[in-house]
């Protein structure tokens, strides 16, 4: 065979996360996920500048108008405005999501890798781990933010001790499987130490199952935050959040079932967005997964 | 009339980058208690003919395209896959290649070929439980009464093929396809399983189709041989006249590097390159890039399988040109 | 299957050890004083000094810890302040109502999820297949009060169907627990629903692709048989253990459905609990509820070992 055919019948070669992007962006999944979760987003970033009334003000004479001209989302029992409140929670939604996500994505690893890479750390660390993740998540999430005190950034600790767990054991299990690889081997032989090994070699490639994790944890915690507001114990009123103002909403759901109905939409916008989001990337970035799931 | 006859059978596979035939024109006929062998590379073809004439493929992706196949008179290519349950283990039947993955992990041993049976004869519990242990002990499982009620992880790879080939045997089909049956086991154990074929050959007087890689399997067991490259037959005779006198390079080329029984994982070193991908062939002969005597005339066209000598077709416009002498002529 | 249950067991205590010492812990996490938070500003310095007597909160942490171990060996999980009884009496009278609500909510979980996912799988990629993997979708994103809301509008209040609150016990009116109790168990199960039948699904799937399916079509086996029996049998055994994942997932949802449905149960009991700063209760109450759960895995990992002789006879 000549030189010219072996070049012919070579596989092209494409950069590895151009290549990635190019297939997220062909996914119908991760596009639909990306586009509704987007949405969500930019209205809540863009908070300030599209609400003009507070989303705190009370105005008697306009209580429980339904969605009309000047009341896009119509307003709740206090007249409040139900755009400005669903939009600011809409805001610390994301903030409490991302939190939530930041802190797994740093003490998950930690622990995870730890774990995983260390033999004589894992079974101490596995244990606890296994008994907090033997509470059922919502009761831990509850008493932990009662004994707190109920506020938004207890509940995103709360939320962290709960869900830190799931985290470090997947990424302990990619660490462990990393961790007998050749190259890995190859890398101890030739003397890298701990921090470098598990810095360049192991954890590089333990991201694509961590990534997919986090997709689906921001959609958790945006839903158990609106949980933990819905039964009382989370954000205190009158803060605006998603499951505070269905709270609220809930003893007028007859007369006025738009109070409700606005935020849970958007609340399942969000996490739809985000569950789609994370089956793109599941298929895309790690094929594997989708038979173990 | 012939035990089995396949005619044009050409299948394909859905892509993403559209449709592409496995397996183009393949043509052949086998009569009771004949043994064919199908040799070539893995991608070849051999056991997407295999699954073809089996109704196995899964579909969508695979599409029968054209031909068919006549299977004791009836065209098995028309049938529907109610009506192939009944031809399948009573009229053909196949064992696999990974005896360690073709058996349930769920199921005992005894109840998996008691299942076979009871598909396709009614019987009463202690005959059919009778004719099971009797199947076991045919294929050489001692004390089979007792290991009716294991599980498949609890025997070796050699024992569960024996059991496959119990399974198959079960409903005595007039034909049997054993798709690189030793691949997956040790050596020693491979001659074992080929000698048990033969004997069973014998007994029950089926015809095998046996699908491998390995002249060296080929020359202990078949009476033909088809050979295939790149979906397409490119050589058919039988089994003496192709050892004695290969027309096609490429079978050449096989018979150069037989592995024998004891190094059967060897690589075709006499040929280089490798086998081309489906999406990926070259014009014109497919084994021309890889050929050592090819002329731009191989590139032209799609040589035909044409019957060169008596009982002996090749598909190589320089067959005849190349081919060693015969040993017939050799003599004054 | 016996040593498969001991050695599970035996795994399970340091699990329950460490979650025994997270409750423990829990109270003593309350920044300031536990007994003031407890008590409210209006309780006076004598009445806290009492409580912190009562709560064995005036001494040592190690003293404490000991006789918060030695009641456990005893049964003896401390006293509700709210409800002026046992902690373990009080969780006795309402776990059976989160039991049967997520029981019924377990069997819906399994008819809808596994009927989805083993259909949605035998015709991959056709509409019938899109369609229950949309329902999936929406399954796992609609929260269970948003959905419990809807239902109490809709079926509740506008159709008149079903009561939109209030808990009828089994033992006295099974038909009307039924009622009571069919809108909160679907609230409770879509979510369930949805995760079974993706994780259904791609189980099928897999088992689908196997070699001993090929083998059982090879041998001219009908093809309900293939799927009914050689598919579905392999299949179900990573399923059997994300049982134990909804089942604790349940539990945990219950916690929500209770309060939406107002249904006497231990969700409420707990979240009652924690409003009123009943902290031992709070202790013992999901002490108790994490036991019961990881008994239950224990008892599926127990199932797994009879449905996979693989590991039956390890």
């Amino acid at each position: 065979m000549s030189e010219l055919a072996a070049e012919d019948f070579a596989p092209q070669r494409v950069h590895p996360a151009r290549a990635t992007l190019k297939r997220l962006f062909h996914h119908r999944l991760f596009v639909t996920g990306l586009a509704l979760f987007g949405v969500i987003a930019i209205i809540a970033a863009l908070a300030p500048w599209i609400t003009d009334v507070d989303p705190n003000r009370l105005s008697m004479r306009n209580k429980f108008l339904s969605p009309n001209g000047d009341w896009v989302f119509g307003t709740d029992n206090f007249g409040r405005s139900l755009w400005s409140r669903t939009v600011w929670g809409a805001q610390l939604s994301m903030i409490i999501g991302a939190s939530v996500v930041a802190l797994n994505a740093v003490f998950g690893t930690l622990i995870g890798a730890a774990a995983g890479y260390f033999r004589r750390l894992d079974n101490m660390l596995m244990r606890v781990n296994d008994a907090l993740m033997a509470f059922p998540a919502i009761l831990l999430a509850i008493a932990v933010t009662s004994v707190l005190g109920p506020s938004t950034l207890n509940v995103i600790l709360a939320l962290g001790i709960v869900y830190i767990p799931r985290t470090a054991r997947i990424v302990r299990s990619s660490v462990i499987v990393l961790r007998e690889m050749e190259y890995v081997q190859a890398a101890v032989a030739a003397g890298a130490g701990h921090w470098r090994i598990l810095r360049h070699h192991i954890l590089p490639n333990a991201m694509a199952p961590m990534i997919v994790q986090l997709s689906f944890l921001f959609a958790y915690a945006v839903l158990s935050e609106a949980t933990l507001s819905f039964l009382g114990v989370g954000a205190v009123p009158p803060t605006p959040t998603w499951g505070n103002i269905m709270a609220e909403g809930r003893d007028y759901m007859r007369d006025a079932p738009w109070i409700i109905t606005i935020p849970g939409i958007a609340l399942m916008i969000t996490v739809m967005g985000l569950n789609l989001l994370g089956d793109g990337l599941r298929d895309v970035l790690d094929p594997r997964l989708r038979i173990q799931q | 009339m012939s035990l089995l006859e396949v005619r044009g059978l050409t299948t394909g596979f859905m892509t993403g980058s559209g449709e592409i035939t496995a397996i183009e024109d393949v043509s052949f006929s086998l009569n009771a208690g004949e043994i064919l062998g199908i040799v070539g590379e893995s991608g070849s073809g051999k056991s997407v003919t295999a699954l073809s004439i089996m109704g196995l493929l899964p579909s969508p992706p695979a599409r029968l395209i054209s031909g068919e196949v006549i299977f004791e008179g009836q065209t098995l290519t028309n049938m529907s896959d109610r009506q192939m349950q009944t031809i399948r283990g009573p009229g053909i039947s196949m064992i696999f290649q990974e005896p360690m993955t073709s058996l349930n992990p769920v199921f005992s041993i005894g109840e998996q070929i008691m299942e076979t049976i009871r598909a396709h004869e009614r019987l009463s519990p202690a005959k059919l439980r009778e004719r099971a242990i009797e199947m076991l002990d045919k294929v050489g499982i001692p004390s089979a009464a007792r290991r009716m009620d294991d599980y498949p992880h609890q025997m070796s790879g050699g024992q569960r093929q024996r059991v496959m080939i119990a399974m198959a045997l079960a409903c005595r089909p007039r034909l049997l396809i054993a798709d690189e049956p030793t691949t997956a086991l040790d050596v020693t154990i491979q001659a074992q399983i080929l000698d048990l074929l033969m004997d069973l050959r014998d007994e029950f007087g089926m015809a095998i189709i046996i699908i491998t890689h390995n002249m060296g399997v080929i020359a202990e067991t078949a009476d033909r041989v088809l050979v295939m490259y790149a979906g397409r037959v490119i050589e058919e005779a039988p089994v003496a006249t192709v050892f004695d006198r290969p027309l096609h390079p490429y079978t050449r080329g096989l018979l150069e590097c037989v592995p024998s029984l004891t190094e059967d994982r060897a690589r075709l070193v006499a040929i280089p390159g490798t086998l081309p991908e489906p999406t990926r062939r070259p014009p014109g002969c497919r084994f021309s890039v890889r050929c050592s005597h090819a002329i731009p005339a191989c590139s032209a066209a799609l040589p035909p399988l044409e019957l060169l000598e008596p009982d002996h077709s090749a598909a190589c416009i320089r067959a005849l040109d190349l081919a060693p002498i015969r040993t017939a002529d050799l003599a004054p | 299957m016996i040593r498969v249950a001991i050695g599970r067991l035996l795994s399970a205590l340091p699990v329950l050890l460490i979650v025994s010492l997270i409750s423990f812990g829990l109270m003593r996490l309350i920044p300031g004083d536990p007994a003031a938070a407890i008590a409210g500003i209006s309780a006076t310095p004598a009445q806290l000094a009492q409580l912190r007597v009562d709560l064995g909160l005036d001494q040592p942490l190690l003293v404490q810890l000991l006789r918060y171990y030695e009641g456990l060996v005893q049964g003896d999980l401390g006293r509700s302040l709210l409800l002026g009884k046992g902690v373990f009496a009080a969780t006795m009278e309402r776990l059976p109502v989160t039991i049967g609500l997520s029981l019924y909510a377990l069997v819906i979980t399994l008819l809808i999820g596994l009927a989805a996912g083993i259909i949605a799988a035998l015709r991959q990629n056709s509409i019938v297949d899109q369609a229950a993997m949309m329902f999936a979708m929406i399954g796992i994103s609609v929260p269970s009060f948003f959905l419990g809301l809807v239902m109490i509008i809709v079926f509740g209040v506008h159709l008149g169907w079903l009561p939109t609150g209030g808990y009828i016990p089994f033992s006295q009116d099974p038909l009307g627990w039924l009622s009571s109790s069919t809108m909160p168990a679907i609230s409770l199960a879509l979510l369930q629903a949805g995760l079974l039948a993706r994780i259904t699904r791609s189980s099928m799937l897999e088992v689908l692709r196997q070699d001993y399916i090929r083998t059982a079509r090879a041998k001219g086996l009908p093809m309900r048989q293939v799927i009914l029996k050689h598919a579905l049998a392999n299949a179900l055994i990573p399923i059997v253990t994300v049982v134990g994942i909804i089942v604790t997932l349940l539990v945990s949802g219950a916690v929500v459905t209770e309060a939406l449905f107002s249904l006497p149960g231990m969700g409420q009991l707990l979240t009652q609990a924690v409003l009123n700063r009943d902290y031992p209760m709070v202790q013992g109450g999901l002490l108790l509820v994490t036991t019961f759960l990881v008994m239950v895995n224990i008892l599926v990992d127990v199932l797994y070992a009879a449905l996979d002789p693989r590991v039956r006879y390890e």
